[in-house]
C-alpha cells in the first residue's frame, strides 16, 4: 500500500528537481532585484516593484497563460530563445521550473530586500573609506550580512515551487515524466476512479517534504538568529 | 595639507565652508546641526558637493569646475565614526586588516603590531565586535582606520558615545597619533575640553558657515564672546610650567607669574609647558587673597573687560600678572557690591577639583 508506483516516484523526483532548479536559478536575479529595490533610485522603480509582486496577486492561471503567451514556441521571447539559444520552455520541465520561479520570485525578493534594508549603510560607507570599491563592498559586507535573508528567501521560494499548480499546468500542462509534478499527479489521480490510494501516498510524501522544508527553515533561522545575536 | 572649499544644499540647509589645515589636529567645532558631520561626509567622499574643491597634499580630490570627483575608496582618507561601525560579521583582527588589504603594499606605512600594542587590543583580536564594550569598539575602529595608512584621518565625535572614564582612556591614544604617528587629523567635536586638549587650530561652524577659525586660545576666548556663547561654553587658557608633583597629596604644582596653580593628578615631568583649560563657571572673584577657603589656586590680576547686558550675569576678563587672562562668570549684583570695575586689582580663584589631567594639554614646543 505504501510502496510508490514508478509513475508516482517520477512525479516526486521531478517536483524536487523543478523546485531546486527554480530556486537556484532565480537566486542571482532575486539578489539583484532586491538590491536595486532596496538601495537604488531609478525611474520605473515602482513599476519593477509591481511587476515582481504581480504573480502574488494574480490568479495563478493568469500568470501561466501570460507565460504561455510570452515564452511559448511562437511567443515573442520563447521564439527568440528557441532560435538563438535552443532553449525551449513550452511543455518541458524547464518550463515548469520557469513557472515555479516566477511564482516564488516575489517571496524571495521580499525576504532578501528586507534583510538588505536592515543593513546600516554606514557599514558600507566605512568599507568605502577603507579602500573597498562598490563590488568589493557588496561581496565582503552587504552579501554576508544579507545571508539570513537569502536563506529565508530561498526556502520560501522552494516551498512555493513545490506546491505550485495553477501556473504550471496552464503553461506546460501535466505530461507524466516531463511536467507532471506532485500536485498535478495528485489532481490527476483524484479524477480517476482507482486513484485514491495513489493520491493518498503522494499527499503523505508532500506532507513529509513540506515538514522537512519547515524543519530545515527553522534550523536555518535559528542559526541565523544566533549569528545575528553574536553580532549585536 | 588639506584645503577645503565646499557648497552643498541639503533641503533647507545650506553648507558653504572653506578652511585649510597644514597638519596636526584641526578641530571642527559647533553645535549639532551646524554642518560638522556633513563636512566630514563631503571630505570622505560619502556625499558629493554641489560645487567646490578639496585638495589633499596637492592632489585635487574634488574639483567640480574640472569635473573631478575621486570616489571614497580611492581617496585614502580614514574615517572614525562616532559609533565605531565595526563589521559585525568579521572578527576584530579581520576588521583591523580590512583596509590594509586594499592598501597598495608600497603605501603601507603603518604596521599591524605597533598599532595593536598602542591601542591595547591584542587580547581582543579573535573576538567579534558584538562582544566588545564601547571603549574597546572605538579603539578597534581607530586601529582599523589607521591600518589603511590614510593620508588624513577624520574623526567624527569619536568620544561622544563614551563615558568619562573611557574618554580618559582614549584621549591619550589620539594624542599619541598626533605626536608619534604624526598623522593629520580633522577632529569633530562639541566638547571644549577635547578640542582644547587635542587641537592647535579650530574651525567653528554655525548654520553651515565658518563662524570663526584660528588658534584654540583665540577662538574660545575672544571669538566665543563675539559669538555670544553662554557662560557654559566660555573658557580661557592659561599657559603655565610644571614645577613639581606632590606625591603625598596627589597634586601637581604649576608655576605662573600670577600665582601657583594646583591640579589634581599628574601633568607630566617638571619643566613642561601646559595649557590649562579654565571654564568661566569654575572661576570665583575675590578682592583680597582668600583665607579660610578650601580653594588652593588664587591668581592675581586686574579686571579687564566686563561683558554685561541687562541679564543677571556677566563675564569678567581678568588680566593676569605676567601674561594671559582668565574668564570668570559672576552675577552683576556681585560685581556691583564688590565694586569691580576695569583696572581694579582682583584675585581669580579656581577650585582645584575643576582642574585635573583632563583639563591639561601639552603645549607643542
Amino acid at each position: 500500500m505504501m510502496e510508490l508506483s514508478p509513475e508516482e516516484l517520477t512525479a516526486v523526483r521531478l517536483s524536487l528537481r523543478i523546485a531546486v532548479v527554480a530556486t537556484l536559478a532565480s537566486l542571482p536575479f532575486g539578489v539583484l532585484v532586491a538590491y536595486a529595490l532596496a538601495r537604488w533610485r531609478f525611474p520605473g522603480k515602482v513599476l519593477l516593484d509591481g511587476l515582481v509582486h504581480l504573480p502574488l496577486v494574480l490568479p495563478p492561471v493568469v500568470t501561466g497563460y501570460v507565460l504561455l503567451l510570452l515564452f511559448g514556441r511562437r511567443g515573442p521571447i520563447g521564439s527568440v530563445l528557441a532560435e538563438t539559444f535552443g532553449i525551449v520552455f513550452s511543455f518541458r520541465w524547464t518550463g515548469a521550473a520557469l513557472a515555479c520561479a516566477v511564482m516564488g520570485f516575489p517571496l524571495m525578493v521580499r525576504a532578501i530586500r528586507l534583510s538588505i534594508e536592515a543593513i546600516d549603510q554606514r557599514l558600507e560607507a566605512a568599507a568605502g573609506t577603507l579602500g573597498a570599491n562598490r563590488p568589493w563592498t557588496f561581496v565582503l559586507i552587504t552579501l554576508p550580512l544579507a545571508l539570513p535573508g537569502l536563506m529565508v528567501g530561498s526556502i520560501l521560494c522552494f516551498a512555493k515551487a513545490l506546491g505550485e499548480f495553477g501556473a504550471t499546468i496552464t503553461f506546460v500542462s501535466a505530461i507524466p515524466g516531463e511536467t507532471q509534478t506532485i500536485s498535478a499527479a495528485i489532481y490527476g489521480l483524484t479524477q480517476t476512479p482507482a486513484g485514491d490510494a495513489g493520491a493518498l501516498r503522494l499527499t503523505l510524501v508532500s506532507v513529509a517534504i513540506a515538514l522537512g522544508a519547515l524543519v530545515v527553515s527553522e534550523a536555518v533561522q535559528r542559526l541565523a538568529r544566533r549569528k545575528l545575536a553574536q553580532f549585536e | 595639507m588639506i584645503r577645503v572649499d565646499l557648497h552643498k544644499r541639503l533641503g533647507a540647509f545650506e553648507l558653504a565652508i572653506a578652511f585649510e589645515s597644514d597638519g596636526g589636529v584641526l578641530a571642527l567645532f559647533g553645535p549639532s546641526g551646524s554642518g560638522k558631520s556633513a563636512t566630514i561626509a563631503l571630505i570622505a567622499g560619502l556625499m558629493r558637493p554641489d560645487r567646490g574643491e578639496i585638495v589633499l597634499d596637492g592632489q585635487p580630490l574634488v574639483d567640480t569646475a574640472q569635473g573631478v570627483v575621486v570616489p571614497p575608496h580611492a581617496r585614502r582618507i580614514g574615517l572614525v565614526f562616532q559609533d565605531a561601525q565595526l563589521f559585525p560579521h568579521l572578527t576584530v583582527k579581520q576588521n583591523l586588516l580590512f583596509g590594509r588589504w586594499f592598501t597598495p603594499r608600497s603605501e603601507r606605512r603603518i604596521a599591524f603590531a605597533p598599532v595593536v600594542e598602542t591601542l591595547g587590543i591584542g587580547h581582543l583580536l579573535g573576538r567579534r565586535p558584538g562582544r566588545l564594550s564601547g571603549g574597546e569598539k572605538q579603539r578597534v575602529a581607530i586601529g582599523r582606520a589607521l591600518l589603511s595608512s590614510p593620508r588624513l584621518l577624520l574623526m567624527d565625535e569619536p568620544l561622544a558615545a563614551l563615558d568619562a572614564e573611557r574618554k580618559q582612556e582614549i584621549l591619550p591614544l589620539i594624542e599619541r597619533l598626533r605626536d608619534e604617528v604624526r598623522i593629520p587629523i580633522v577632529y569633530v567635536s562639541h566638547a571644549v575640553e577635547e578640542v582644547a586638549r587635542l587641537a592647535a587650530r579650530v574651525v567653528v561652524l554655525a548654520n553651515g558657515r565658518v563662524a570663526m577659525a584660528g588658534a584654540v586660545e583665540d577662538v574660545f576666548g575672544e571669538g566665543a564672546a563675539q559669538a555670544g556663547e553662554s557662560r557654559f561654553r566660555r573658557a580661557s587658557f592659561v599657559t603655565a610650567r610644571v614645577a613639581r608633583h606632590d606625591t603625598h597629596w596627589g597634586l601637581t604644582e604649576l608655576s605662573h607669574p600670577a600665582g601657583t596653580i594646583w591640579l589634581a593628578g599628574s601633568a607630566g615631568p617638571p619643566g613642561r609647558d601646559c595649557r590649562v583649560i579654565v571654564r568661566a563657571t569654575d572661576v570665583t572673584l575675590a578682592t583680597a587673597h582668600p583665607a579660610g577657603l578650601s580653594v588652593r589656586t588664587a591668581l592675581a590680576g586686574t579686571v579687564g573687560r566686563i561683558e554685561a547686558g541687562d541679564g543677571p550675569l556677566a563675564i569678567v576678563t581678568v588680566d593676569l600678572a605676567g601674561h594671559g587672562h582668565v574668564l570668570a562668570s559672576a552675577t552683576r549684583k556681585a560685581l556691583a557690591e564688590l565694586d569691580l570695575a576695569p583696572g581694579r586689582p582682583v584675585f581669580a580663584l579656581i577650585k582645584t577639583v575643576a582642574l585635573d589631567e583632563q583639563a591639561v594639554a601639552v603645549v607643542p614646543p
